[in-house]
Order: C-alpha cells, then sequence, then structure tokens
C-alpha cells in the first residue's frame, strides 16, 4: 500500500523528540515523517500533545531533546516557510478582520494596499467577504476561526500547520472546508500537517493519519488512506475502504476511552 | 436611557448637597458652613478673579507634575512588565512609594529642593506615579500569551510584538491608570500647598480659615473636587473615544 513513500523527500521531520512541562511528560520519543506536498493528520485524545507537536515544529516551543528539521534545516525558531492556524484563534480584538488577516504580511513588511488586495482575496475565500471592517467580538466562533485560517493562508507559507482549523465552524461549512482543503493539497504543492478530533475528517482529508498515543505521546500508527484518492468528493464518504479505515482507527483509539 | 442616567445623577447631587445645606444648618459645628452660603462665597471667589489667579499658581505643579509622571511612569511600567530583571530592581520602590505616608516625607523634601515648584512637583510625582507604574507593567504582564506567540510565529520582531500588540493589548489599562493617577497628581498638588508654602488654592483655604472665613474655605475645597471630576470625565471621554469599536474581549473558542 505504501511502498511509494520512501521515495518521496520530507518537507518536516521530527526524531525522537521529548518535550516535558515540568514534572508533565507531554512527548516521548516521538518520531514522525511529513512528505512534502502532502496532508498529515495528527489524531489522538485531548492532551495528548498535538499542540506541543505542532508549536515545536512551528519553533514556538523548544524541545527537551530530539531533531526538528523543516526542507532539511534544524528548525531554530519561527520562519516564512511555515504559518500556524491555531486552536484558539488568537485574533487581535482591536484589529478588524482585514487587518487580522494581513497582520502576518504587515509584520512581514509588504505595504498596505499590496497585504489588503491579498487579505481581500482570501477573506473571500473563506466566505468572510463584507465583514473586512467588523471585529472579532462581532464575529461568530466559527467566523473568527475562519479569520485564523484567512491569515496563515494569507503568508503563503510552505507548510502550514493548523490546530483544529475546522473545530468551530458548522457541520455544512466544515464538510466545505474539507473539500476545499483536499483541492488546495492537490493544486498546491504544501505540505499540510493538520490536528483534528474527527476519525471521518482525518481520513476523508489526509494522506496519511498518524495517532497518537495518550501521554506521554508517541505515534503508535500511521495510516495512509490512498485507495480512495482519486474519487470525487462525494463519492468518497461511501467507499468502502473509507468506511474500514474510520472504523479500523475508532476501534485502536476506543481502547483509551474510558 | 440617556435622560435616566442625567436624572440619576441630578438626584445623586441633590442628595449630597441637600444634606450638605442641612449638616451646615444644624449646625454641625461652627465651622460647617451650609451649602448655599458656600456657593455664594465661590461665586466671589470667582467673581473678583482669586480663584482664577490661584488656580493658575496651583496648575502649574500639578500639569508639570503629572506629565512627568505620566512619560516616565508608562515607560518605567513599560520596563517593568518586558523584564524580570528590571521587575526586581525597580518594583520595590514604587510598592513603596505608593505606601509611604507622604506627610512624612514632605519636611525631607523641602530640605533638599527647598519651597518651590521642585518639591511641589516632587510631591505630585509620588503622589501620581506609582499607580501609572503599577498599571502598565500588570497590563503589560497581562497580555494573552496566545496573541504574542502569533506575533513570534508570523516572524514578527521583539520590537513588532511590544508595539503593534503588548502596548495596544495593554493600553486601555494604562490609560485608567494614568486616570487614577491623575486623580492622585490632583491630591498631591493641594497637600504640596497646604504642607509646604500656601500658594493657589491651598493659600485661599490656609488664609480662609485663618480669619475663619469658612464658606470660602469650603468654595476652596469644593472648587477643587469640581475641577477634579471635569477633568476625569474629560479623560474618559478620550477613552471611550479612542477604544471605541473595539472592545478588549479575548474570545476563544
Ligand atoms: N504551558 C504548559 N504548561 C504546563 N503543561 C502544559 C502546557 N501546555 C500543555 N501542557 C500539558 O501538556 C499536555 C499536552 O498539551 P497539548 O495542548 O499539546 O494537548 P493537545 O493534544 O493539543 O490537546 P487538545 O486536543 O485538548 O487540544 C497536556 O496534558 C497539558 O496539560
Ligand atoms: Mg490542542
Amino acid at each position: 500500500m505504501n511502498d511509494k513513500t520512501s521515495d518521496i523527500e520530507n518537507a518536516v521531520s521530527v526524531h525522537n523528540v521529548y518535550k516535558n512541562y515540568g514534572d508533565v511528560e507531554a512527548l516521548r520519543d516521538l518520531s514522525l515523517d511529513f512528505p512534502r506536498g502532502q496532508l498529515t493528520s495528527l489524531l489522538g485524545p485531548s492532551g495528548c500533545g498535538k499542540t506541543t507537536l505542532l508549536k515545536i515544529i512551528a519553533g514556538l516551543l523548544r524541545a527537551n531533546s530530539g531533531e526538528i528539521t523543516v526542507n532539511g534545516q534544524p528548525v531554530a525558531g519561527p520562519g516564512p516557510d511555515r504559518a500556524f492556524v491555531f486552536q484558539d484563534f488568537a485574533l487581535l480584538p482591536w484589529a478588524n478582520v482585514i487587518r487580522n488577516v494581513a497582520f502576518g504580511l504587515e509584520l512581514r513588511g509588504v505595504d498596505r494596499s499590496e497585504r489588503e488586495a491579498i487579505a481581500e482575496k482570501y477573506i473571500g475565500d473563506v466566505g468572510l467577504k463584507g465583514f473586512e471592517k467588523s471585529y472579532p467580538h462581532e464575529l461568530s466562533g466559527g467566523m473568527r476561526q475562519r479569520v485564523g485560517l484567512a491569515r496563515a493562508l494569507s503568508v503563503d507559507s510552505q507548510v502550514l500547520l493548523m490546530d483544529e482549523p475546522f473545530s468551530a465552524v458548522d457541520e455544512q461549512t466544515r464538510r466545505k472546508f474539507q473539500e476545499d482543503l483536499l483541492k488546495l493539497v492537490k493544486n498546491e504543492s504544501k505540505t499540510f500537517i493538520f490536528v483534528t478530533h474527527s476519525i471521518e475528517e482525518a481520513v476523508y482529508v489526509s494522506d496519511q493519519v498518524a495517532i497518537l498515543l495518550p501521554r506521554p505521546s508517541r505515534v503508535s500508527e500511521i495510516i495512509r488512506p490512498e485507495g480512495f484518492r482519486h474519487k470525487d468528493a462525494n463519492s468518497i464518504r461511501r467507499d468502502p475502504e473509507y468506511l474500514d479505515i474510520v472504523d479500523r482507527i475508532w476501534a485502536s483509539l476506543r481502547t483509551y476511552v474510558e | 436611557m440617556r435622560y435616566r442616567s442625567v436624572l440619576l445623577k441630578f438626584l445623586s447631587a441633590l442628595i449630597v448637597f441637600g444634606s450638605w445645606e442641612i449638616a451646615g444648618r444644624i449646625p454641625v459645628s461652627f465651622a460647617f458652613p451650609t451649602f448655599i452660603e458656600s456657593m455664594a462665597a465661590f461665586w466671589t471667589l470667582l467673581v473678583d478673579g482669586r480663584m482664577f489667579v490661584a488656580y493658575v499658581e496651583t496648575l502649574k505643579p500639578l500639569v508639570v507634575g503629572v506629565l512627568i509622571s505620566a512619560s516616565l511612569g508608562i515607560g518605567i511600567g513599560l520596563a517593568i512588565g518586558l523584564s524580570r530583571k528590571f521587575d526586581w530592581l525597580v518594583s520595590p520602590i514604587f510598592v513603596v512609594m505608593q505606601t509611604a505616608p507622604l506627610a512624612a516625607l514632605i519636611p525631607l523634601l523641602v530640605m533638599v529642593y527647598g519651597i518651590g515648584l521642585t518639591s511641589k512637583v516632587f510631591v505630585v510625582c509620588i503622589m501620581a506615579m506609582p499607580v501609572i507604574v503599577l498599571n502598565t507593567s500588570g497590563a503589560v504582564r497581562n497580555t494573552p500569551a496566545s496573541i504574542i506567540e502569533m506575533g513570534q510565529s508570523f516572524l514578527g520582531t521583539r520590537l513588532d510584538v511590544i508595539l503593534k500588540i503588548i502596548l495596544p493589548a495593554a493600553s486601555p489599562i494604562i490609560f485608567a491608570g494614568l486616570r487614577l493617577g491623575v486623580s492622585a497628581g490632583f491630591i498631591g498638588a493641594i497637600l504640596s500647598e497646604l504642607k509646604i508654602t500656601p500658594t493657589g488654592v491651598g493659600d485661599i483655604i490656609t488664609y480662609s480659615r485663618s480669619i475663619a472665613d469658612y464658606p470660602s474655605m469650603y468654595a476652596a475645597i469644593f472648587s477643587i473636587i469640581l475641577l477634579a471630576v471635569i477633568f476625569l470625565n474629560v479623560l474618559e471621554r478620550i477613552e471611550e473615544y479612542l477604544f471605541k469599536g473595539s472592545r478588549q474581549t479575548y474570545v476563544s473558542e
């Protein structure tokens, strides 16, 4: 099933990473490769260290030991090759939607008219047209989340680190976003690292699903749902292989849910 | 709604001034004039220009002191909020300043800086600065970690993070500190006129008391409170104007 993985270059590699928060051991000897141009999901129980792993890759946190490389270069801090979608959105409450979306570009020194034009495009892409001048407190949770998504997309990084990016949007929007995400993965040569709690979502959008154990976290299993990738968006959800993989993942995760 | 709040304010003023009038008529003390007598004296002081001349004198140390306290206080507060080391080094000074009995320090100040403007400015600063510094440093330290992280992940420099994230996040609380600092500065300015040399409004108070003209004395005290209230209201308006539209709510999930 996965013979071709060996000759694909990895955009991000994580090797033997340990991370402690004081006495709390979050990650223990975690290793995982993220193939270039593919979408990898991190699936695991709450509190198992998914956000921690993402922030280590982003260069926002330091691992206690281990090796993290992006395009073969060791990670020393945040870089232009990675963009982050935060689990808690991390919007500036005093800035309107367009400034929030353009903020990544603002920090990179892109001048105003240019960055607002780019932001405008991504605001449209995430379905927030008409809300450019609204402030975060005037938006619903799902709309705020999309602002964070548009901000990460607008800096055009090679690697997108997405921490539960669809958790607060409604089911219809979520399905639409999943389909958009599939298109994005296909059309752009970006690498996606995607945290989710939904098994179906993970199987639907991913080239590979990494299942994490509860704290201290390691990768317990890597599943590559490939058989139905070529099918069109709607028939995937009825594909026997898709349903089979969902069942298999549920079977291996349910042992941790007491 | 607006009409009702005006009505309530009027009512509360009526209660305060009404009880003042009654207390003055009983009288609580021979040195306590009625509200009406005090207002009459207030009017006299206004029309003969003494009040005006006095305030020019009083406002000098107040304005200088508040300006120094605001610029220095916000600067020091920022440094304390941003650096642990600076915090350990400097914070204790302001905590002591805030708790020190000012009256006991005044003779010391007079000994060092004489009875002129410098000493009075010092008193205003001692009153106004600590609250500005402590509010600023607290606000800076309470900036949500997640938006700072966001700034770093999108490649903001340290300066970017301070200017574009920490300062705007802290500014409403810094402004509130400024407001408290100004009202403390008012107290400082009057205190210095009573304790160092009687000039300005402090002089009206001291002089009126010495000749037992109690209505004038209370008129002077009343004018201070009035001015402070007006000034704080103006500051509040500015604050509302600056932060309108962007309420400071850190909503997540
Ligand atoms: N700053 C911190 N200080 C101390 N412990 C922390 C800190 N951040 C996370 N932890 C701990 O590390 C563990 C992993 O946290 P993390 O946020 O990575 O989990 P997660 O997998 O993202 O969970 P969720 O799915 O609920 O978002 C948790 O048990 C948490 O208690
Ligand atoms: Mg998380």
